[in-house]
């Protein structure tokens, strides 16, 4: 019974990827447009997201590449005339926007209607206090909190709850801003952090230890309730759930504990009055059934995607279905197809989610866990054994973890301490302690976490010194290595158990274990995820794999007509959605050229995970072990790896060797891409220039080197000890510090000292070549100098100020290297251009990050063609000329600083930024202006605070300072900036840097009072030191959250654009206008 | 862990390691893929003669909780005084247990009540063998163990006489309303959501005429087996709802069933059951659904209802009939269980429409 009169629906995205608001909203979004469509409704979406799925040709009718702010959203509203908006898929940024526009009167104003839950019920849920007093009214406890609008008010509720206490700022994202106070120094440095955030702090009392558990509800209009799933969390209170591995369905609470915290959750959400879906999280006592609501999310959140993967159910979908007013009972469970939506999936597996942190990019993280969260992805492992999930789990996220064991031995201090203030380590440190020979019950003590989940842990401990008993492969017993493989050990594990390492290489010994397998019939099955554990025939095609079982549940058809992709495996730092993107293009372009699709991939975040995306879904491990298990159930026409990043890339050769179909270019090519000696050797063969570099063993010969190549050089260690895996060296002081500190020199682990040339620019060129010709090409151009990664750089399309000279260079260069490596499928080359000297950087055989971006501005979609070269199709060169776009498009990077305590948010040769968004407008000014204020930019009211690092740096904003000066705004400076302004005619005022405290005004203070709205901290030179003033500087920018850039090209561009564009001259477009 | 072989009547084998007790059975095989409630299914009497197949793998890790009963006789956590299933078959028993409430593991209990268990079962597997095919009887034998073929057979067997009281008792004496509660075979949740609503309940036996007792409504429990082997409590509810003095009934599961054999309806027996925590029914003729806990292998065929009846519940999964009423007098019945125990509660207030109706 939908609501008829609802023609044109506008969806909100939720922009760029950031710490605590990732991949998944690309998948609920892009499953809310799909429900749309089915029932013929025109959908608007507004994303500046540009790497996503959801803003690809044929998922809404209308795109907009602007800010999800209510100012652009306002003006869409105006211009496309909507029925009804979504606000629920699109994260925290739409909950947020959508609530301010309701506020102020607009949805009211243009007669929009929100579908599925009512604004009310957000808010109810959204202000803590509302929240809590809305469930005192059925008698639902929740975690007493005292809502306070000053850190006098703040300390005085700490002091009466008693510490441990949690402060949390009202309306944040997933947690930000909010944290555990032990004492009154701890709450004081948190309570001003949080009301920079909010100007409401929550006080609660803590409840760490408790368990936390959480459900996914869903109610129609018709008051008709579901649970689609539950979900437990290893790791308890405390600990973000974001940050937690979390297992579904729950695994330590009784048929009536489960009950009654689902039978809470029903009644939570009638009392609310959701229409769609939420999550509801408590905390439970682990000695009692007595409980707490920690929060109710009333949207679609991360770990409903979770959900849906875990369980089958589309809760997205489903959402926007009854958003527009069908009951539940008038859909259908979209798995069976036959039986209905309204039901709860029954699982005959678990899943296990574990998340994926990149601490080791950023200088000075603190890597302590706590309820913040600080994961840049997650994968999820499903095994019918607990053992089997996390341990897939553990190799899935991509850290060189082989499984809970069977790892490089942890160094730490203190293993008690460990346990006690869990990091990112956090399973380590447990194989540790129970290596150690801690009992579950002393780690349980110190960790709270359930004695259930330790034994578990504990039997794959024992069962690997089981297999270290045995003397070598053909002593081992089937039935223990049956066991083992039950449990999740990989042939690689078993291999090192047995210590055949020791004779063989490490991939040769674990080829032997699985010849000596298979030998013993120990094959593991293919099982369908069919959401009602067998109950029903279901004809799905989303499967996993495990050895717990004794048959398949598909057959195979053995046609030849398959093709396999492989995945991008966890989102991280350098590798998100935008191979998500690749990957899904891969796979429809497979579909409509009549083969059959397949991907392997395990990230519940994306939408290549979705099982309606492809024809056959392995969500599974992309180890070379469990490929090859599925290629030889597949037996494939061939195999793409060139669309999924680096992962599938890596095993090119391997798989090639085992004589697997690579389609497109062939994997010896890669390789001899990959290889930095033969790559070396093919650039000075074929004429093509690169920065002077050597593989070094000892500091001698890196001094010998320095010495005729002079510094700043650029080091990368093969082996990391901390911080960051590589860094540019200025002086030899800096070389050695960073060498001492960071890296390890030896024979075994060389380190790659390259030149380092300054104040070039960097170019990309993304393409596609059919037998060594270049058939399609975009080349951009990034608006920082050579120095800042090319994941973090800020990137313009077509390039607008290139020589013609350097562009007609880099096609030359690039079709010699296409022809040379005779690629056919994408590629991507980095160059260094300075004074059209032509320098190549780096050179990838597949897609590269920039696909989706240069893809979507050209309006020619590069994978697709890609995937027909592959596939042998014919295709014609399109007939694009490149530099007739009368637009630009800018692609800007997403930080997440914010949320990385303590990290120094300034930019390097390694890549920090987690997210980013691709915006379009008639000049650079304006494309950078939208995409600046979707990466959380805002234009300065006032005043900005200037320190721009050494002599060039300063000259090339003193233009830009000019500029702020003449619209009007207030520029403080810092002394020698202060100094160089005044001399160039530029009025500022002088602040002090901290360590003047004497002086004043002092910068910092400034800061912490608002008197300042932006700041520009350029570093004096290219390595970071933890505890500068400039270090300080940032950092306060970052926690106080006014807008920061730190690099003085991008700062420059950013003044240039808003001191000469108001937001009133961005002409709203959509994709297609342009 | 020994070897433990499970083979059903088709000639399908499975192996596995006991865990339980060793000992060979038979009986009929039957899956339930809820997720959890292991203590509650074991010692439901409706699983008697049955070998219970667990489609979620992991098994026994929150333990089992203490054995004991309140003051009145009703067990605190169990629902009944023993595990009532043949033998019990998982995909990954868990040998530790962890929860604030167990008092022993799943293992010690099921090898102290003589009942087998099986873990290392492809039960997906299994459960689709049973799908396919229709659930069949099945042997469990194990290796090693002296092959005396125990032989059981399920249909036509009166498993209700074995699990019902046998005299009457009484609940909450002297508290008001009195219920008469026909024993088929009840779990303890059945009383104990009676007693929470200020009923007295007498429990009285499956053969027992309770027309000659003083009561103010009678309630028809669930139990074990096809409804077709009592006959006589058949007929004792058609004496009573031929009763000029009219009083209101609900019955479940089993009483759905005995109460549509006394109205005139036919039974029939479903291919593989439902026995679940996530079956889907509507109220018919409305927009309501609930989800609801069940655990029966027969159904009421709905077009076979006499005049004066209709159908109150209807499954949204396979249109089977879940639940029947009167259009004119207080009469009705559930095939779910809306006491669960285990399962969702979101029905428990069909037991508030019944005492208000007393």
């Amino acid at each position: 019974m939908i609501d008829t009169k609802i023609k044109k629906v506008l969806l909100l995205g939720s922009g760029a990827l950031k710490i605590g608001e990732a991949g998944e909203f690309d998948y609920s979004g892009s499953q809310a447009l799909k429900a749309l469509r089915e029932e013929g409704i025109e959908t608007v979406l507004i994303n500046p997201n540009i790497a996503t799925v959801q803003t690809s040709e044929g998922v809404a009718d209308k795109v907009y590449f602007l800010p999800v702010m209510p100012f652009f959203v306002e003006k869409i509203i105006q211009k496309e005339q909507p029925d009804g908006i979504l606000l629920a898929f699109g994260g925290q940024t739409a909950l947020n926007c959508g609530v301010e526009l309701y506020k102020s009167g607009i949805l009211e104003k243009y007669n929009v209607q929100v579908l599925g839950t009512p604004v009310q019920a957000i808010m109810d849920t959204e202000d803590r206090e509302l929240f809590v007093k809305k469930l005192d009214e059925i008698n639902v406890k929740t975690i007493r909190s005292q809502a306070c609008d000053n850190v006098e008010d703040v300390r005085k509720a700490a002091e009466e709850l008693g510490y441990p206490v949690i402060l949390r700022a009202a309306y944040a994202l997933g947690g930000l801003g909010s944290g555990f106070c032990d004492n009154r120094e701890e709450l004081d440095v948190l309570a001003e952090k949080a009301f920079s955030f909010s100007p409401q702090v929550l006080v609660e009392k803590s409840l760490k230890g408790w368990k936390e558990i959480e459900y996914e509800v869903v109610r129609d209009r018709y008051d008709n309730c579901i649970t689609v799933c539950n979900m437990e969390n290893f790791d308890p209170l405390g600990i973000h759930t974001g940050e937690s591995i979390v297992i579904a369905p729950s695994q330590t609470l009784t048929n009536k504990e489960y009950h009654k915290l689902r039978a809470l959750a029903i009644k939570i959400i009638r009392h609310i009055g959701i229409v769609g879906e939420c999550n509801v999280q408590y905390a439970f006592d682990p000695e009692s059934e007595d409980y707490r609501v920690i929060e109710v999310n009333a949207r679609l959140s991360r770990s409903s995607a979770l959900a849906s993967k875990a369980t089958g159910y589309p809760l997205a979908f489903v959402a926007a279905k009854l958003g527009l007013g069908y009951g539940l009972f008038e859909l259908k469970n979209s798995v069976t197809k036959t039986t209905s939506a309204f039901f709860e999936p029954a699982l005959d597996y678990v899943v296990c989610k574990i998340p994926r942190w990149d601490l080791g990019k950023f200088h000075g993280v603190d890597r302590q866990l706590g309820s913040s969260m600080k994961s840049v992805g997650e994968v999820m492992a499903i095994g019918r054994t607990f053992e089997e999930a996390i341990q897939k789990g553990l190799r899935m996220i991509g850290q060189g973890l082989h499984g809970f064991v069977g790892n490089k031995e942890l160094t730490i201090d203190s293993i008690d301490e460990q346990l006690k203030a869990p990091t990112d380590k956090r399973v380590l440190v447990v194989e540790k302690a129970l290596q150690s020979g801690y009992t579950v019950d002393q780690i349980h003590d110190l960790t709270k976490i359930d004695k259930w989940f330790l034994y578990k842990l504990q039997n794959i401990l024992d069962t690997n010194k089981e297999l270290q008993q045995i003397d070598d492969l053909q002593s081992l017993p089937a039935e223990l290595l049956r066991k083992a493989k039950v449990q999740g050990f990989t042939d690689f594990q078993i291999a090192r158990a047995l210590g055949l390492e020791k004779q063989f290489d490490s991939e040769d010994a674990s080829l032997l274990v699985r010849v000596y397998r298979k030998e013993q019939g120990i094959l593991p099955v293919v099982k369908q995820i069919d959401t009602l554990a067998a109950e029903y025939p279901a004809q799905t095609n989303y499967l996993y794999m495990t050895y717990s079982g004794n048959a398949h549940d598909i057959c195979y058809e053995q046609d030849g007509k398959s093709v396999v992709v492989l995945g991008s495996g966890a989102y991280r730092i350098g590798s998100s959605v935008e191979f998500d993107w690749c990957g899904v293009q891969a796979l429809n372009t497979l579909r409509s050229a009549g083969y059959r699709s397949i991907m392997i991939n395990y990230n519940p975040e994306t939408v290549s995970t979705d099982y309606d995306i492809c024809d056959r879904l392995y969500f599974d491990e992309l180890t070379f072990e469990r490929v090859m298990d599925v290629l030889e159930l597949e037996t494939p026409h061939g195999v793409i790896v060139s669309t999924g990043g680096q992962i599938p890339n890596n095993l090119a050769m391997r798989l090639h060797k085992m004589r697997i179909p690579i389609l497109g270019t062939s994997p010896e090519s890669i390789d001899r891409c990959e290889d930095r000696d033969k790559f070396s050797a093919m650039c000075d063969q074929i004429g093509v220039d690169q920065p002077e570099w050597a593989a070094l063993t000892s500091m001698d010969d890196i001094n010998v080197f320095i010495e005729r190549v002079g510094f700043p050089v650029l080091v990368r260690p093969s082996y990391v000890l901390s911080g960051a895996a590589m860094n540019v060296c200025s002086n030899q002081d800096e070389l050695e510090r960073f060498l001492e500190m960071a890296a390890q020199v030896s024979k075994k682990h060389p380190v790659v000292v390259s030149s380092f040339i300054q104040h070039a620019k960097e170019v990309e060129m993304d393409a596609v070549a059919r037998n060594g010709e270049i058939i399609a090409y975009a080349i951009s151009e990034h608006i920082e100098y050579a120095g800042v990664h090319s994941g973090d750089a800020t990137i313009q399309f077509p390039p607008q100020k290139l020589y013609v000279e350097t562009v007609r260079r880099i096609k030359k260069i690039s079709r010699q290297i296409a022809k040379e490596l005779n690629i056919s499928g994408p590629f991507n080359i980095q160059y260094l251009a300075r004074e059209n000297d032509i320098k190549v950087i780096e050179c990838n055989l597949r897609a590269s990050r920039s696909f989706p971006f240069v893809s979507k501005v050209l309006k020619l979609n590069l994978i697709d063609l890609a995937t027909k070269i592959m596939l042998d199709l014919p295709v014609e060169k399109p007939n694009k000329d490149l530099f007739d776009l009368d637009y630009v498009g800018i692609k800007a990077s997403q930080f997440s600083f914010n949320r990385l305590q303590k990290a120094d948010p300034v930019l390097g040769v390694d890549m920090a930024s987690t997210g980013e968004v691709g915006c379009l407008g008639e000049d650079t000014s304006t494309a950078l202006l939208c995409s600046m204020l979707s990466v959380g930019q805002r234009i300065p009211k006032h005043s900005v605070l200037l320190s721009t690092g050494e002599g060039k740096q300063k000259a090339e904003m003193l233009r830009a300072a000019k500029l702020l000066h003449q619209h009007g705004y207030v520029i403080y400076a810092t002394a020698g900036t202060s100094r160089y302004l005044e001399e160039n005619g530029v009025p500022n005022t002088l602040v002090y840097w901290p360590s003047e405290p004497d002086c004043q005004p002092q910068a910092l203070e400034m800061l912490h009072n608002k008197e300042i709205d932006m700041v520009v901290n350029i570093p004096k030179d290219l390595t970071t030191h933890e505890l500068t003033n400039g270090y300080k500087i940032r950092r306060a920018a970052i926690d106080l959250n006014i807008p920061l850039i730190t690099n003085s090209r991008l700062a420059s561009a950013f003044i240039q654009a808003f001191c000469t564009k108001t937001l009133d001259d961005i002409e709203v477009k959509a994709w297609g206008e342009y | 862990m020994r070897k433990a072989i499970l083979t059903l009547e088709n000639g399908v084998t499975f192996q596995g390691g006991s865990f339980g007790y060793e000992k060979a059975v038979m009986g009929e095989v039957v899956f339930n893929t809820a997720m959890m409630g292991y203590p509650e299914s074991l010692t439901d009497p409706s699983y008697a003669g049955q070998i219970l197949v667990e489609t979620f793998p992991l098994v026994g890790n929150y333990g089992v909780p203490a054995f004991t009963r309140e003051a009145d006789g009703v067990s605190t956590y169990m629902e009944s005084e023993q595990i009532h299933v043949r033998a019990l078959v998982v995909g990954d028993y868990s040998t530790c247990y962890s929860h604030w409430n167990a008092k022993g593991s799943l293992s010690d209990w099921l090898k102290r009540e003589h009942i087998p268990g099986i873990t290392g079962i492809d039960t997906r597997q299994l459960t689709k063998v049973l799908r396919e095919h229709g659930v069949m009887m099945g042997r469990i034998t194990f290796e090693g163990a002296e092959q005396e073929l125990p032989m059981a057979s399920y249909e036509g067997v009166n498993f209700i006489a074995s699990v019902s009281c046998k005299e009457v008792l009484r609940y909450n004496e002297g508290a008001g309303k009195k219920v008469v509660l026909v024993d088929c075979g009840v779990k303890h949740n059945i009383i104990r959501c009676l007693l929470k609503r200020g009923v007295e309940v007498i429990r009285v036996p499956w053969d027992y005429d309770f027309n000659k007792l003083e009561f103010d409504g009678l309630f028809l429990a669930n139990g074990p087996g096809s409804p077709e082997t009592v006959p006589q409590t058949v007929q004792h509810i058609k004496d009573f709802l031929a009763n000029e003095k009219v009083r209101p009934c609900m019955g479940i599961c089993m009483g759905n069933q005995l109460l549509a054999q006394a109205a005139g309806a036919r039974i029939y027996k479903l291919k593989y059951g439902h026995r679940s925590h996530n079956q889907p029914v509507q109220l018919v003729g409305t927009n309501k659904c609930f989800i609801t806990s069940q655990n029966h292998g027969y159904a009421v065929d709905s077009y076979t209802l006499p005049e004066g009846w209709e159908t109150l519940f209807v499954n949204l999964n396979d249109g089977s009939n879940e639940g029947i009423r009167h259009k004119e007098m207080p009469w009705f019945s559930a095939q779910f269980h809306p006491e669960a125990a285990s399962g969702p509660t979101d029905t428990e207030f069909l037991f508030d429409d019944f005492v208000k109706l007393l």
